[in-house]
Order: C-alpha cells, then sequence, then structure tokens
C-alpha cells in the first residue's frame, strides 16, 4: 500500500533514512514548532511530534504535525494509547490522514505516573500493538473497529518503537516479530549506548527475518553532559548507559562535554550503519535540536536524497 | 487496647515492661510488643497526645536496681510533662510537625 | 477479599465533628481480615475517639457494634433497634457496607471510616496486595494465572512494554512488572511458544465498570 510518505519512498529506494523529533511547547504558541522545524529543514526525511512524552502536556501531536506539514515537512503522528479510547484514537486517525499526514508511530506511553499530572486517569483502552492493528485495519480493510465500513480509507504509513535494551531480553526480538505481524512498517529503537548490546539484538532480528519485514532506524541522542548520561542511565526507564560512555565524558573538561557527546553520537550513528538490518537513523536531540544537523553532517548522511 | 484505653481512662503516663530482646520467654512476644506500642504511640500523635507518655521498656525480671531506675525516669518524664490533655481537656498537647513536613 | 485501610483519625475527627452520640459499626469479613474494621478495630477507634474528645473537652457516646458482614439487609437489620437513638453510623466496613447502612437507615448519616482500595489478598501477615479489578471478562487460563489487567501497570494484553527493567515496573522499583512474571509462568508450564506468539485482541471492556453499577440476578435463586 502506498502512502503519500517520503520516509516510505526513501527506505523503498534502499536508502539510508533520517528522521529526528520536535517536542513541542507547553504552551500555545505555535513558533516554537516553526522554529525547531526550520533547525531541521533539509536534515531529515520526516520529523516525530512527540505525544506528551513522559505524560507531561504539551501541545498535542496532531495540531504541531499540521505546522510542520505547512512548512514542507512530512510530519510523524506519534501516538500513545494511554489518554485516548479506541473512539478518540480512530477518530484521530481519520482526522491525521485527512490532514495529509502521512506516518504514524504507535505508542503505548509513559505511565502518567512519570508525568505533571500523576492524579490523571489513564485509559489504554487498546495497547501498541493493538493500536497498529488498528491503523492496519482501518487502511487496508477499510474498516472501523466494529467491522463498520468507514467511507475513506486513511493511508498511513506505520512505525512503532522497540527498545532493545528493556527487560527481558529474551523476548525482545521476539516481541517486534509481534509487532511486524500487527502491521508495523517501521521500526525506531531506543536510544543506543550500549553498541554490543544493540548488535545483539539485530542479529535475533535479522536471524528471524524481521529486517525484511520491517524497515529498523536505530536511534540515537546525544549527551550534552555527565549529568544527562547519569539522568538517562539512573531515572529513564528502559535505558542502557554503559559505565564507559559515562567515563569518556568525564575524561574531558566540562566545556568539552557536550562536543564529546557529539562525537560519540556520530561514531554511533557510522557503527549502527555497518550492521545488517539497520536501514535508517532516528536522531533524538532533546531540547538540542539545533545539533541534529551537526551530526547528521558529521555522520555523512547530507544531502539527503531526492524522491 | 489496653494501652489506648488507660489512656482514655485518663492516665497520664504508661510504660511497657518486656524481657530483654532475644530473651522473650515467648520467643517474639517482646518484638511484637515493641511494634504494637510503636502503632498506639502515633496514634497519640495523632490526637495531639505526646507520645512519649507511652514507652517500652526491655529488662529481665531478676534485674530489680534497673526496675527502680525505669520506674524513677518514667515518673520524671511524666511529671515535666505535666497531667494528660485527656484530664485536662484544654486540647492538643501535641503537633506532628514532622508529619506535616512528610506530607507536603 | 476486599482490602481497605483506616482513613487518617484527623479525618475521621472531623466527619464526626458535629455529633455527639454514633454508632460504629465494624464487619467480620474482609475488613477484619486485612485489620481495618473488625471487633479490635472498632474498640481501638472507639476508644481513639473518645480519648481525642476528652483531650478538647468535649464528650462522645458511642455505641460499638461488629456485624457479621455490612453487605447483607439481614444483618444490617441488626441495628435496627437502637440505630434511631443515635446521630450518625460510623461505618468502617469496606465502601459496601457504608452504603449498605446509608440505604437502611435513611434518616442517619452514614459516614466512611475507611478507604477501601481493591480486591486481593494477603502475601503475608500484615501485607496485603492487589489482585483482580473485576474486569468481568476473566482471561486467566491464558496468561498462566496472571491478570495483565491488574499486574501491568498501564493493562497491556501484548506486553511487557520497554519500560520493564530487572523484572520490575517502570512505575515504581517496588513492583514486579506483571509480563515478566507472565512470560516466566508460561515458561513453567511450557505454554509460552503457544501464548505468547499469538497477538492477543483488543479486550471488551464493556463488563467492566463505567456503565453504571453492574447487578447480577440468579433466577433460579430469587424467592
Amino acid at each position: 500500500m502506498k502512502t503519500g510518505s517520503r520516509l516510505e519512498k526513501v527506505l523503498e529506494k534502499g536508502q539510508f533514512a533520517v528522521t529526528s523529533e520536535c517536542g513541542p511547547p507547553r504552551g500555545a504558541d505555535p513558533d516554537v514548532i516553526r522554529e525547531k522545524g526550520a533547525l531541521l529543514k533539509g536534515v531529515v526525511d520526516a520529523a516525530n511530534i512527540t505525544d506528551c512524552q513522559t505524560s507531561v502536556v504539551r501541545m498535542s501531536s496532531l495540531a504541531s504535525c499540521l505546522i510542520l506539514k505547512e512548512m514542507g515537512f512530512d510530519p510523524i503522528l506519534q501516538m500513545v494509547t494511554r489518554d485516548r479510547n479506541r473512539i478518540a484514537i480512530q477518530s484521530d486517525i481519520l482526522g491525521a490522514a485527512a490532514l495529509g499526514i502521512n506516518n504514524i508511530l504507535c505508542l503505548s506511553g509513559d505511565h502518567q505516573r512519570f508525568g505533571d499530572h500523576p492524579q490523571a486517569k489513564n485509559v489504554y483502552d487498546i495497547d501498541s500493538i493493538q493500536l497498529i492493528m488498528t491503523v492496519k485495519k482501518m487502511r487496508d480493510e477499510g474498516r472501523f473497529l466494529n467491522d463498520d465500513e468507514l467511507t475513506k480509507p486513511p493511508k498511513l504509513f506505520i512505525g512503532a518503537a522497540a527498545n532493545p535494551f528493556a527487560d527481558p531480553v529474551e523476548i525482545r526480538a521476539l516481541r517486534l516479530a509481534k509487532k511486524a505481524a500487527a502491521g508495523a512498517q517501521f521500526i525506531q529503537t531506543q536510544c543506543i549506548f550500549n553498541l554490543e548490546r544493540f548488535g545483539q539484538w539485530m542479529r535475533e532480528v535479522v536471524d528471524r527475518g524481521l529486517h525484511e519485514k520491517v524497515a529498523i532506524l536505530a536511534g540515537v541522542t546525544p549527551l550534552k553532559s555527565v549529568g544527562m548520561g547519569k539522568y538517562m542511565k539512573n531515572l529513564v526507564p528502559g535505558m542502557d548507559v554503559p559505565d564507559q560512555v559515562i567515563e569518556r565524558l568525564k575524561g574531558v573538561p566540562k566545556e568539552k562535554q557536550s562536543e564529546e557527546g557529539i562525537k560519540f553520537c556520530i561514531e554511533t550513528i557510522e557503527q549502527v550503519r555497518e550492521m545488517e538490518g539497520v536501514r535508517g537513523v532516528h536522531i533524538m536531540a532533546i531540547e538540542w535540536e539545533e545539533k541534529v544537523r551537526e551530526i547528521a553532517e558529521g555522520a555523512g548522511l547530507l544531502p539527503r536524497p531526492k524522491v | 487496647m489496653h494501652l489506648m484505653k488507660a489512656f482514655e481512662e485518663g492516665m497520664d503516663g504508661v510504660y511497657v515492661a518486656g524481657c530483654l530482646e532475644g530473651e522473650c520467654h515467648f520467643l517474639r512476644g517482646n518484638l511484637r510488643a515493641k511494634k504494637r506500642v510503636g502503632h498506639v504511640q502515633g496514634i497519640l500523635a495523632a490526637l495531639g497526645i505526646n507520645p512519649e507518655r507511652l514507652q517500652m521498656y526491655n529488662l529481665s525480671a531478676a534485674m530489680g536496681g534497673r526496675f527502680a531506675q525505669i520506674a524513677r525516669e518514667m515518673t520524671e518524664r511524666v511529671r515535666a510533662l505535666g497531667p494528660s490533655p485527656v484530664t485536662t481537656g484544654k486540647g492538643r498537647e501535641f503537633v506532628e510537625e514532622e508529619q506535616e513536613e512528610k506530607g507536603q | 477479599m476486599i482490602v481497605a485501610e483506616a482513613k487518617p483519625i484527623e479525618e475521621v475527627l472531623a466527619m464526626i465533628d458535629r455529633y455527639d452520640k454514633i454508632i460504629l459499626a465494624g464487619c467480620k469479613e474482609c475488613v477484619a481480615v486485612c485489620a481495618a474494621g473488625g471487633e479490635k478495630e472498632v474498640q481501638l477507634l472507639a476508644s481513639a475517639l473518645r480519648t481525642a474528645r476528652k483531650t478538647a473537652g468535649r464528650e462522645l457516646e458511642i455505641r460499638e457494634v461488629t456485624l457479621e458482614r455490612q453487605c447483607d439487609p439481614e444483618y444490617v437489620e441488626g441495628i435496627r433497634g437502637f440505630a434511631g437513638d443515635y446521630q450518625a453510623i460510623l461505618s468502617i466496613a469496606c465502601g459496601v457496607g457504608v452504603q449498605y447502612m446509608a440505604e437502611h437507615y435513611k434518616t442517619i448519616p452514614a459516614l466512611p471510616g475507611l478507604n477501601t482500595l481493591f480486591m486481593g489478598g494477603s502475601l503475608e501477615q500484615g501485607v496485603w496486595s492487589e489482585r483482580c479489578q473485576g474486569c468481568g471478562t476473566c482471561i486467566l487460563h491464558l496468561t498462566g494465572g496472571i491478570c495483565p489487567v491488574t499486574r501491568c501497570a498501564k493493562s497491556l494484553f501484548n506486553g511487557p512494554c520497554g519500560g520493564s527493567a530487572h523484572g520490575k515496573c517502570e512505575v515504581d522499583k517496588e513492583i514486579e512488572c506483571g509480563w515478566q512474571l507472565i512470560i516466566d509462568r508460561l515458561k513453567e508450564l511450557g505454554e509460552f511458544e503457544a501464548r505468547y506468539t499469538e497477538l492477543f485482541p483488543i479486550k471488551d471492556w464493556s463488563t467492566s465498570r463505567d456503565g453504571g453499577q453492574r447487578t447480577i440476578t440468579r433466577e433460579d435463586l430469587k424467592q
């Protein structure tokens, strides 16, 4: 099924894809998105807008995607199942497609306990894998979850997240298989600091032939400082930051740490590019979007191909 | 229940004597008693009664001297605290400041 | 059993502040087992409330009673004879009991002395843990006897999520990851291949809460 997605086209042409993300503001100012978008112009094939990441209220992903689209980007709508039931989900899927948004990333979402409104009631009517199934059913069968026919199927390129570093280790590739079976077409992984463990996961994925069913984009994040490294190591769920990485940053003077973090990020991209089955990178420069261009350039990913 | 009743009846202080830890005739009775004393101290504090009015001591039956010492200590303590607010009826004598901070 | 815990005593005192004569009603079932509302708790709470009143120079008369259950009309009727003499009923049964008191004694306020929390069981003396959320469509035979609705913080049916680490849930390191438990159990039972690789279909939540109170009727047992 061909959608209008630029990301889909780049992957189909066998090119190494580049995606990044923008975190929307905690207010109603659209210019924040425009400024972040401007930093990514010409650098990425598609850009995610996160959906109340870590359960913190931000401008909606759907609205922010439209702003990016108006700037000429191919946005990726991130949708979590934490906050909306299947009625709202199917409604938003139709809305996104109607607005010309071509990509959707299906997630369960960080639990509300992490966020700024821990007293909220969560939803989790369906989980991330069932969300993938839902988009696929609407797109390929032209039906809602209750089997009623919808009038015009939404054309969306379906993505999901994968975390090679979460436990239990032995089912992580199997879980990816489930996502592929449900209809996922591209995957963005959690950011990689432990290359050995990532390599092991990729080998398992390739053994199962999953790399041919889904396009895997390896996630990378530049570390700004030792403090950031420690925070991610200890306080962010599902993250594996080996001690050597922190030590490497500690080994340089404070003003040079961010430079070293970017260097490590570029090296990571170069290494994962060599691994079989990795078809692109997803650069997550949290609140540091201005560095994405530098990283992409340093890793030899620019200019982006014409499709 | 016995502890709570004693304060309800207007006792100014109550102390519980148990065997030395590790030497309980009933094996762990003294340890369980300690926890229950702690529980009642919590209730007293919530009611605005100084939990120091309730104490637990550990000693063996042969320690007559220690018993006398404890008796004196407890008497002094309770005397210093004055009559229980249960008898004076003048309101709380104790505010759980620590608890309030923790609650923030 | 239904597991509840005592409300902070200050909250209870505030609730009964305007009353001088109350009934304190306990229950011999679930709340007795979790040491929140049984006969012992009735005695202790009554003594504590009276003590608090004396401290403030006021009186409080409490009629202490512990019923077999507060969720059956026959037992709740047990206080009919003297209820009218009191200004309020402070119930330390679960939320069901408090409501039964309210329904049976319409002119007397029924007050909750406990916060009712969950359906669960004892892990060891003094520790009670949630196990069931009453979703109405039990699938424990498919998940090795471990409930994904209750034990997974996100109630995932195709878990675990990416936040599972060392068998613990991302929400709280003290909470075990429900899906880790399910996977381990399925392996022990030799059911892992059969159960885990399948995509779990979307749940029908209509048998769960949110539809007003659920009522079941057994025609064969009605009088």
